[in-house]
């Protein structure tokens, strides 16, 4: 059993300094893949996306729970390590959950024309997660790049949007990748 | 032969122990105490809480005696000291009806209960050097009187009691901060205020004066100017209910502005506020004025293109320590940017010198 | 050795997130700027406090910083910024472009080519290429929304009647990928080039303006101009006096008071490194390997 009080941080400013460059580093060039590690979330949450909400998220940032992912245990870790405030998806700052348990999209912010920051980040909890699949390209690709992305026509959509739009990390295991709403996504 | 400037290190070092010299000045002459700027220049020390945005008195001392005397510099320590504390909380809003009045006057009326206080002010001196002072000064006893236990309610009450001046209902809506959120314009006027609070005394002071000459005047009464000190209360949520956690002195300026009203709608005055940490007085009826002017938009009133009725122009030109900082960044080096100008300068006027050439 | 009265990197960790989340949002929506709740530093307004806050929200222990100011590792105010770095951070420092994973800078972007995983910080003044034609923040928000950037063309067209060529020679305005038109800080012109399709991330901190912006790798950025006026890079038509480059950018240096002047590379370390390798310009000494 985990406790709601362990898996956190052991030295918080250390361990989310290299989270963060690890997040930076997948969002400024999507489709690349790093490891996150120094959390032990409860079940379901996976390790990566626990570190991300410990290095992203506090009472500042109200936090959507979708599906499996909004129980007691994982309410509990997030409220004691982070203190988000959980949220229904509209006012959701970040949300996580699986792809299916996102949907529909359109419940996110995607930002104001004036103010295209104010959207949401979805930390999107993933069966598996390969440098290979849908083909991206545009800022952070210096030509093309893959991703096993959950599907393509919805990113599509997204991108449509820009500069307004969601921006996604996706997690597997200890494994992070991102999607800014600024890339060109195709099928393979 | 040229050789690169090096030693910027050292350099800095040394410019660092040559400034701790000269700040302890003369050796021949006492050092000053921390506690002596607290108790003596008190005045300075409420200039540095209000626009530091923190209630020390001692810190802010500190910093005066750090700074040489420079205000502004002394406000710039305190400010950045006080970003790196930890919020534990807010305060329940102060009751400045409740204040221990050390001076309180109003404007409007010629008495009121709670009476005129004139308090320890400068009005009515005359502005004679005092060179008693120079010598060991001496204690002067002032003459004291019980406190008075009589409740000083606030003039503006008793105008609104008879409707005669805009209502203000309490609201329950958490003020913005813009020590947490970037500035976002337009502003609340709870944020506006903020601003204000915290900006430089000096030009809060002109933008005031300059809506009393008449660059968006605005008819201000002082209906009242109060100083003391009043509770700090803080809401304890594992006892349920509110504790009082320190006391700090404040100046409240509440004036009465022109009215507004039409045929159908009654006229009423407007109200302009100012509350400032500190015995700062000067401060506080300036920021009355302020807030006042800015408010044109909500009470209908034209834009003239003043300055004070400007809020983008105010609020961002309000803070001291930004001011200075991009102020005085000019002296850094800029030698890249001006070699690209001379370069360009240089090649326009050559073209020209071509083309004149090229006339003759 | 870190300086223990403070956390790693001078922030505290909520800051730190309050700033991460806003250089993420930026990565996302290359050229805009993101507004975030700028903290007051140990140092003033104008001194790189933008800069300063995206560094120490990125900074980790593993890092190696490269602090220049006017293409210079030592001119004052960057010694000043490293040693704040050394003492809060206790990251290791260096000269070398190449080393460093993370160079802030003012003014200048490096010689030396960068490479992918290195971050580029800019300390940026004024981060609105719109603000010395519209003042107001609330305007220029909206002309960025609707991406009205006539008023831009329009000034460079003006320079072009008057002087019959475009006038900006510095924080020369850019547009990337086709939608944001920003200031790229004030570095040279001459410096344009070289914020497009860089495999570097390149971060923009502006402190007193509450604003950070942030070109991803391999992002395109083009340099206004016209069909019949191309925008061209320019520096001094010399050599560096010092290791003979061709193609650097360069400070011109007053050497006595009868007009005699020399033209040194304005990027310390690529000068120093050049001048090591045997290069010599006109007036240049050579280096004695391994000497003191």
């Amino acid at each position: 059993m985990n406790d709601a009080l362990l898996g956190g941080f052991v030295d918080a400013a250390v361990q989310s300094s290299h989270a963060f460059r690890a997040a930076l580093s997948v969002l400024s060039q999507p489709g690349n893949i790093r490891d996150l590690s120094g959390a032990v979330p409860p079940a379901p949450l996976s390790v990566a996306a626990g570190v991300l909400l410990l290095t992203l998220c506090d009472g500042t940032t109200p936090l959507h729970l979708a599906g499996a992912f909004d129980c007691a245990p994982v309410r509990d870790w997030i409220t004691f390590h982070c203190g988000a405030p959980l949220v229904s998806a509209e006012a959701a700052v970040f949300a996580l959950g699986d792809w299916q348990a996102l949907q529909p999209l359109g419940q996110f912010a995607i930002g104001l024309p004036d103010y295209p920051d104010r959207a949401a980040t979805l930390i999107v909890e993933m069966p598996a997660l390969e440098a290979k699949g849908a083909v991206l390209r545009g800022p952070g690709i210096a030509d093309v790049a893959y991703l096993s992305l959950p599907e393509v026509a919805a990113f599509q959509a997204n991108r449509a949007l820009f500069p307004l739009g969601f921006d996604c990390f996706f997690t597997c295991g200890t494994k992070v990748a991102a999607l800014p709403r600024s890339t060109y996504v195709e099928a393979v | 032969m040229y050789v690169a400037v090096k030693g910027g290190e050292r350099a800095i070092d040394n410019a660092h122990a040559w400034l701790a010299e000269e700040r302890r000045g003369d050796l021949g002459v006492a050092e000053l105490s921390v506690a002596q700027i607290r108790a003596q220049l008190s005045l300075a020390v409420n200039r540095v809480m209000a626009e530091g945005s923190l209630y020390d008195p001692d810190l802010a001392a500190l910093a005066i005696k750090q700074a040489r005397g420079d205000l502004i510099e002394a406000i710039f320590l305190i400010r950045a000291y006080r970003t790196t504390l930890p919020r534990l909380g807010a305060s329940c809003p102060v009751d400045t009806a409740e204040m221990a009045v050390i001076r309180r006057i109003s404007a409007t009326f010629k008495d009121l209960p709670g009476g005129q206080v004139l308090g320890p002010t400068f009005d009515y001196t005359h502005r004679l050097l005092d060179f008693k002072l120079a010598a060991e000064g001496e204690v002067s006893q002032a003459a004291t009187a019980p406190a008075a236990m009589e409740a000083v309610p606030h003039v503006m009450a008793m105008l609104d009691r008879d409707g005669m001046i805009e209502a203000e209902p309490l609201g329950n809506d958490v003020p913005a901060d813009l020590t947490r959120e970037p500035m976002e314009l337009p502003g609340s006027r709870a944020l506006r205020l903020q601003a204000i609070t915290r900006g430089d005394e000096g030009f809060i002071l002109s933008m005031a004066y300059s809506t009393q000459r008449g660059y968006g005047r605005t008819h201000a009464f002082v209906g009242e100017l109060r100083i003391g000190a009043v509770a700090v209360e803080m809401e304890i949520p594992e006892l349920g209910f509110a504790v009082e956690i320190g006391e700090i002195e404040l100046t409240e300026c509440e004036t009465v502005n022109q009215f507004k009203g039409s045929k159908t709608e009654p006229p009423q005055f407007t109200r302009g506020y100012g509350l400032v940490f500190g015995q700062t007085e000067r401060k506080a009826i300036a920021m009355s004025l302020v807030d006042r002017s800015l408010r044109w938009a909500e009470l209908g009133e034209d834009y003239t293109g003043a300055p004070a009725q400007d809020e983008e122009f105010v609020l961002m030109h309000a803070d001291n320590v930004q001011a200075t900082g991009f102020l005085e960044h000019i002296k850094l080096p800029h030698y890249v940017d001006f070699q690209s100008e001379l370069e360009l300068v240089r090649r326009l006027r050559a073209e020209v010198f071509a083309t004149q050439e090229a006339a003759e | 050795m870190t300086d223990q009265a403070y956390n790693f990197a001078y922030l505290d960790e909520q800051t730190k997130r309050m700033i991460r989340r806003a250089i993420l949002k930026g990565v996302a929506v290359p050229g805009y700027q993101v507004p975030f709740a700028s903290r007051e530093m140990p140092m003033p307004y104008g001194w790189g406090t933008g800069g300063v806050q995206v560094t120490a929200a990125c900074l980790t222990p593993d890092d190696t910083l490269k602090v220049i100011d006017q293409g210079a590792d030592d001119t004052t105010n960057a010694v000043s910024i490293r040693k704040f770095f050394q003492r809060t951070a206790g990251v290791a420092v260096t000269e070398a472009t190449a080393e460093a994973t993370l160079i802030q800078t003012r003014h200048r972007i490096p010689e030396a080519a960068l490479t992918t995983g290195q971050i580029l910080v800019y300390q940026v003044p004024i981060p609105e290429p719109l603000r010395f034609l519209e003042p107001r923040e609330t305007e220029t928000r909206k002309m960025h929304e609707l991406e009205e950037y006539g008023l831009i063309h329009v000034k460079l067209y003006e320079d072009i009647a008057r002087h019959g060529t475009i006038a900006t020679s510095y924080a020369y305005p850019v547009k990337v990928e086709g939608r944001y038109v920003m200031d790229p800080s004030p570095i040279p012109k001459f410096d344009n080039p070289k914020l497009s399709n860089s495999p570097a991330l390149q971060l923009f901190g502006a402190g007193r303006e509450q604003r950070i912006y942030a070109l991803p790798p391999f992002t395109h950025v083009v340099s206004l101009d016209f069909d019949d006026h191309p925008f061209e890079p320019s520096k001094a038509p010399h050599d560096c006096d010092l290791c003979g480059a061709g193609e650097s950018y360069l400070d011109e240096v007053i050497i006595d008071d009868l007009g005699g002047r020399m033209f040194v590379c304005s990027d310390t370390d690529f000068c120093r490194t050049r001048c090591e390798a045997g290069h010599l310009g006109a007036l240049g000494v050579p280096v004695l390997k391994g000497g003191a």
